[in-house]
């Protein structure tokens, strides 16, 4: 099987600080990844050159097997890589339809669209909470409720329903349950296995190692700015993953 | 080597596990916890998904204390189309404020720029002998390149509005005074040379009620605006990068082009502002409406429109001014002297952002 999405020996400096090494990346269709590495292990810089933040002194991002090249998060959602950040990124004043088609209105057909630019927000209403329950998130009564009024975790839903709703192709999610409690990170795990469900494949960037042991199919261990090995985690125990993560343990020979 | 990731081990193995029943719990909805809440929290969180009830509210309190304080002259027919003239200008202005302000902003220079489109729109069909359309037309431009300027200096040079529009008040005041030589340009030299600028000043009568053209423009302005900012996905913009500009310009919103466009508008809403202005006034004065920057947010702050962007209605605006009208109108008709007017008036903008404050502690 090809994978989605591939980064190969990827490398930025900062000043004489390295952040990556030739650091290389794979993600297949259909799985979600696990990202971890400690502190200062490059791995944030990794997760923003794949998703536009950050562009790489050297390397190749390859999508689908062809090589793209981006300057901003704009640029690679275009492409279908989109990011869901930690702080979401959402307009809290606006509801919920306005902001998962913010940027990508859907306008009415005719005059009214064409000429006024009208938008037609009852398609987008819809559409809207059709996303919504396809990711099992349709409790939310009212589809153009503020989206300040949500909680943590449903705010989150309608970040990854927004991620995953314009042909995504891949989707990069950054420390999803860090700011959760225990129900709402139950309900986001969930959600990653819907968004998996759907044959979306799942980049997951988390410290929790729990978490990351619940969903992910392959880990990807990063350390001193490079890909250190990929572990499975049903033949790994979490400790051994912390254990090479630190550098405790020697890390097995990548496949 | 191994001890230490025995204990590693050992402590994660105590951490709780949370590898059940991913699927079962799909069809557990979530409940919307809104659970006990006081009357206060409930009119709170009303105001906050109706922000524009706290200005109709005080409209008509005030409308109905004037009535009673200055009696009938008030509510005469004269009286109220009066005040609807009176806040024709600054409501104009404050539709366009209402634009910046809703993008975290604020325009101290509105008014300068007004005067300085009036001053080309009276210069060039008055004195110059230019036909009046093209004159009025220049005026537009003027009023459009001005307010691109001040979004370019705020989006290029990444000044604070504040500090720019400071300056440009000052700069476009300048320019209006080289351009005019400090001279007026007198009201019957345009009645003889383009009268066409004094059309929006045209009365009409209905049953008593004493309108100009211009008082209904301007309620036009209310309306085109309220359409553009809720119906067309540029005014939801206006409204995401005043909310939060980092987050709109993640979801791929151009707010630096966006901004320069807000202002423009602005802009040009000002330069209709100052062709209705030449008809309310009647000649083009160098020195007039030097408190328009100041009233314009006034009315749009009193309106419910919050300084911090994001929040607000154009419409709450309308209100504002109108708000600003009935109390200078009731209370001179009361017979308290203008310095009254100016503390009432003070309080009223504090009250306002006061329970904008209040509204907005919703979200938290």
């Amino acid at each position: 099987m090809e994978p989605v999405l591939v980064a190969k020996s990827l490398s930025k400096k900062y000043g004489t600080v390295v952040a990556l090494e030739s650091a290389d990346l794979e993600l297949y269709p259909g799985e979600v990844l696990g990202v971890i590495g400690d502190n200062g292990a490059g791995k944030s810089t990794l997760i923003k050159v794949l998703c536009g933040a950050v562009i790489p002194d050297s390397g190749d991002i390859l999508l689908d097997g062809k090589k793209v090249s981006f300057t901003s998060p704009i640029e690679a959602r275009t492409l279908g890589i989109e990011t869901v950040y930690q702080n979401l990124a959402l307009s809290p004043a606006l509801s919920i339809t306005d902001n998962m088609f913010l940027g990508r209105e859907i306008r009415q057909k005719g005059f009214l669209g064409k000429f006024m630019r009208f938008l037609d927000q009852k398609a987008m209403a819809e559409e809207a909470r059709k996303r919504l329950s396809d990711l099992g998130l349709l409790t939310i009564q009212n589809i153009n409720q503020l989206v300040e009024t949500l909680s943590g975790g449903q705010r989150q839903g309608v970040a990854v329903a927004r991620a995953t709703s314009f042909g995504t192709k891949v989707v990069i999610m950054d420390e999803p349950t860090a700011a959760l409690g225990v129900k709402e990170s139950r309900r986001v795990l969930e959600l990653i296995g819907e968004v998996r469900a759907r044959g979306i494949p799942i980049i997951l960037i988390s410290h929790n190692m729990p978490h990351v042991f619940e969903v992910a199919d392959r880990i990807h261990i990063h350390r001193l700015g490079t890909r250190l090995c990929v572990i499975d985690p049903k033949k790994y125990e979490m400790s051994d993953a912390v254990a090479f993560m630190t550098g405790a343990k020697a890390a097995p020979l990548s496949n | 080597m191994n001890n230490i990731s025995d204990d590693i081990n050992k402590d994660l193995k105590d951490q709780p596990k949370f590898t059940e029943d991913i699927g079962s719990k799909n069809q557990e909805h979530h409940t919307f916890e809104q659970g006990e809440q006081s009357i206060l929290k409930k009119i709170q969180h009303f105001l906050h998904g109706n922000p524009t009830i706290v200005p109709v509210i005080i409209l008509i309190l005030s409308v109905i204390a004037f009535g009673f304080i200055a009696g009938g002259r008030f509510f005469s027919a004269f009286n109220l189309s009066l005040i609807v003239q009176q806040v024709t200008i600054v409501g104009i202005l404050a539709a366009a404020q209402t634009l910046i302000i809703l993008t975290a902003g604020i325009d101290l220079s509105v008014a300068a720029m007004m005067v300085l489109a009036s001053v080309f729109m009276g210069k060039l069909s008055v004195e110059m002998g230019m036909p009046t359309l093209p004159a009025i037309a220049i005026g537009f431009i003027s009023g459009i390149a001005t307010g691109a300027f001040n979004g370019l200096l705020v989006t290029r040079l990444r000044l604070p509005p504040f500090i720019v529009t400071l300056g440009t008040w000052n700069i476009f005041f300048a320019l209006v005074i080289f351009f005019t030589g400090s001279q007026s340009i007198r009201s019957s030299d345009i009645e003889v040379n383009a009268p066409l600028l004094h059309f929006w000043g045209e009365r009409i009568n209905l049953g008593g009620f004493v309108f100009t053209y211009g008082a209904f423009l301007m309620i036009a302005i209310f309306i085109f605006l309220w359409f553009l900012l809720n119906k067309t996905a540029w005014g939801r913009h206006v409204y995401a990068i005043g909310d939060d500009k980092e987050a709109a310009e993640l979801s791929g919103i151009r707010t630096d082009r966006m901004l320069v466009s807000i202002y423009a508008v602005a802009g040009l809403v000002v330069a209709i502002g100052a062709w209705v202005s030449i008809g309310r006034v009647g000649s083009v004065s160098p020195t007039s409406f030097y408190e328009g920057n100041l009233d314009s947010i006034t009315a749009v702050v009193i309106g419910g429109t919050s300084l911090f962007g994001g929040r607000g209605t154009i419409i709450g605006s309308l209100f504002g001014a109108l708000i600003v009208g009935v109390f200078s109108s009731g209370l001179s008709i009361a017979g308290l002297d203008v310095l009254w007017q100016r503390f009432a008036l003070g309080c009223l903008i504090i009250i306002a952002v006061g329970i904008d404050q209040w509204i907005r502690k919703v979200s938290n």
